[in-house]
């Protein structure tokens, strides 16, 4: 598990190899330390954590502006209500 | 996953031609299987009907990240009720398919004791199913999905079950003078050693003691009258208790923040409100709402398929077909073996480890489960372990076909939750017998008194499980990171 601040506003979250439920709990995490208009890079790899994370930033409010998912493995943008 | 997404197109073509190659092979692999065993003798018929049933439940499972587990855990680790949502809909519909196969006389489930016991096993497994990343159904979906870590729970489970239910020796020290009594009073032969073993006079000696009931029969109605398969079981015993679970999650969970967006869009609050906000969180997640759907209906079918084949054959339990094709090693002291007649998970990855346990020369025939209740059969002739295994290639067709497949190594930490939790999730299985499926979908579905109380735990263990690891990621995330990152963390 990899967080960073990335630039001003930005940081980005990496959790491949993790199963559910580290990357929705660290997302989460990641997320609660952010202001509002900061976005999130996140990638990870397990794809059941996907429909989980998306429904957590729809319940919440904060918006998916990209993602891309390349052989198994997905990048997700999001940013912050 | 809906919305805007964007997949890699040029560098990832070949591959996703690879990958759809594979998913026909796995696919034809099941087809030439079941071709040649029906070929062979038509009995086994009845092992391809198993695998295929299999092979839907485990497309279903990936197509909608369908995963019991998540469906507590979320809701308490990021307040996602989508997983839950969808187990609901599906024990409402396979609530529906059981009570009409019931009241055709087609139905060859059979209730379970229920009692504080199945509390308690369902909170062992919980805390089990979420320590671990998945429940017993999952695990096999995931390791279809090319999950290793998913493929370690699977080991744990089986080793733990495989070897729990043959403990004993200085163990019987700890085993109430009742349960021994009880368990000797039982008449069991004497080839089971009834008065041994600490699981064995736990089922024989205080399980079997406790009361089996549907809501039904609760009610006085007969399961396979229509008033007491719709009415009792389904109505009383299946509906409400999922209307009122549904009530509840959307009052403490999805209720707040509907209606926060509905009054950003200028909407007024009123009846309508609340019903549009049920409607937005029982339709949050599509794909796992139609997993939900066909999983239910499926599962009732299953029940109805198998009970049909065993009036074709002629038969009341799988062994009969293993004698007549001379592979009737491992069968019980009764000549029976393990063939539910629907979805059941962990009984089969028991007898595998437990078959494997015996050929190194381990005497795991003399207990209840492998002895008397289920065998231990050749892996190969293991007909549940069919569909286990055709649940896993047809996750495996489903993930490939939707670029989601990815072998993925368990690293240190995940293999120690993926054991620890397995073992969990084994020991519950065995003292509740059954795990999120057996002991609580087939069951709660079905009216049995017992499922529900297994869900009861299930779902307490499952919150002290994600309290667990709330805490633990917290506390790696800060003390990893934080400093490093300049975070204010």
């Amino acid at each position: 598990m990899k967080f960073e601040k990335t630039g001003d506003g930005s940081y980005a979250l990496d959790v491949k190899g993790y199963v559910c439920p580290h990357p929705q709990l660290y997302t989460r995490s990641a997320l609660t330390k952010m202001k509002a208009g900061d976005t999130l890079r996140l990638q990870f790899d397990n794809a059941s954590s996907g429909e989980s994370i998306a429904s957590m930033c729809d319940k919440d409010g904060d918006e998916i502006v990209e993602r891309v998912a390349n052989n198994g493995t997905f990048v997700w943008t999001i940013r912050k209500s | 996953m809906d919305g805007c997404e964007v997949t890699e197109g040029a560098a990832g073509a070949a591959r996703t031609r690879r990958h759809r190659l594979y998913a026909f092979l796995v696919t034809g692999f099941f087809l030439v299987l079941s071709v040649a065993a029906a070929g062979v003798n038509e009995l086994y018929v009845y092992f391809v009907a198993y695998l295929w049933f299999g092979f839907i439940y485990g497309m279903c499972l990936q197509y909608g990240r369908f995963c019991f587990s998540s469906a507590f855990r979320d809701l308490f680790a990021v307040g996602v009720p989508r997983m839950l949502v969808g187990v609901v809909i599906a024990t409402v519909l396979f609530g529906l398919t059981s009570a009409a196969v019931t009241v055709s006389g087609a139905s060859g489930f059979h209730t379970a004791p229920f009692g504080v016991h199945s509390v308690v096993a369902g909170a062992i497994f919980g805390v089990g199913m979420v320590i671990s990343g998945g429940c017993a159904s999952s695990s096999l979906y995931k390791t279809g999905e090319g999950n290793l870590t998913s493929a370690l729970v699977l080991v744990s489970i089986s080793v733990t079950q495989a070897a729990f239910v043959d403990l004993g020796g200085w163990l019987d020290a700890l085993v109430p003078a009742s349960w021994h009594a009880s368990a000797l009073a039982k008449g069991l032969p004497e080839a089971i050693t009834p008065g041994e073993g600490l699981v064995d006079q736990y089922l024989a000696g205080y399980v079997w003691n406790q009361p089996k009931s549907t809501f039904a029969g609760l009610l006085g109605l007969p399961d396979d009258s229509a008033l007491g398969a719709f009415g009792g079981n389904l109505l009383v015993g299946v509906m409400l208790p999922a209307l009122l679970m549904l009530a509840v999650v959307y009052v403490f969970w999805a209720r707040k923040g509907f209606l926060k967006k509905w009054k950003r869009e200028g909407k007024p609050a009123g009846a309508r409100a609340e019903l549009a906000g049920m409607w937005a969180m029982v339709a949050s997640s599509k794909r796992t709402a139609i997993a939900g759907l066909v999983i239910g209906i499926a599962a009732g079918l299953h029940m109805f398929v198998m009970n049909g084949l065993r009036h074709k054959f002629g038969i009341d339990n799988a062994a009969q077909i293993l004698t007549a094709t001379g592979h009737d090693f491992g069968l019980t002291v009764r000549g029976t073996v393990y063939d539910p007649g629907y979805w059941y998970v962990t009984t089969q990855e028991a007898q595998w480890f437990g078959w494997l346990f015996n050929k190194l020369g381990w005497d795991n025939t003399h207990n209840i489960f492998f002895g008397w209740n289920e065998g231990i059969p050749n892996p190969l002739w293991n007909l549940a372990g069919w569909m286990s295994i055709s649940l896993i290639g047809g996750a495996a067709v489903m993930a490939l076909l939707n670029g989601e497949f990815k072998l993925k190594w368990p690293t240190g930490e995940l293999a120690v939750w993926a054991l620890l939790g397995g073992a969990l999730m084994g020991i519950g299985a065995r003292l509740g017998l059954g795990c999120n499926v057996g002991a609580f979908f087939v069951r709660t579905a079905n009216g049995d008194v017992s499922g529900w109380m297994f869900g009861l735990g299930m779902t307490g263990g499952a919150w002290v499980g994600v309290r667990f690891f709330k805490w633990w990621t917290d506390r790696k995330m800060a003390r990893e990171v934080g400093a490093e990152a300049g975070l204010q963390l």
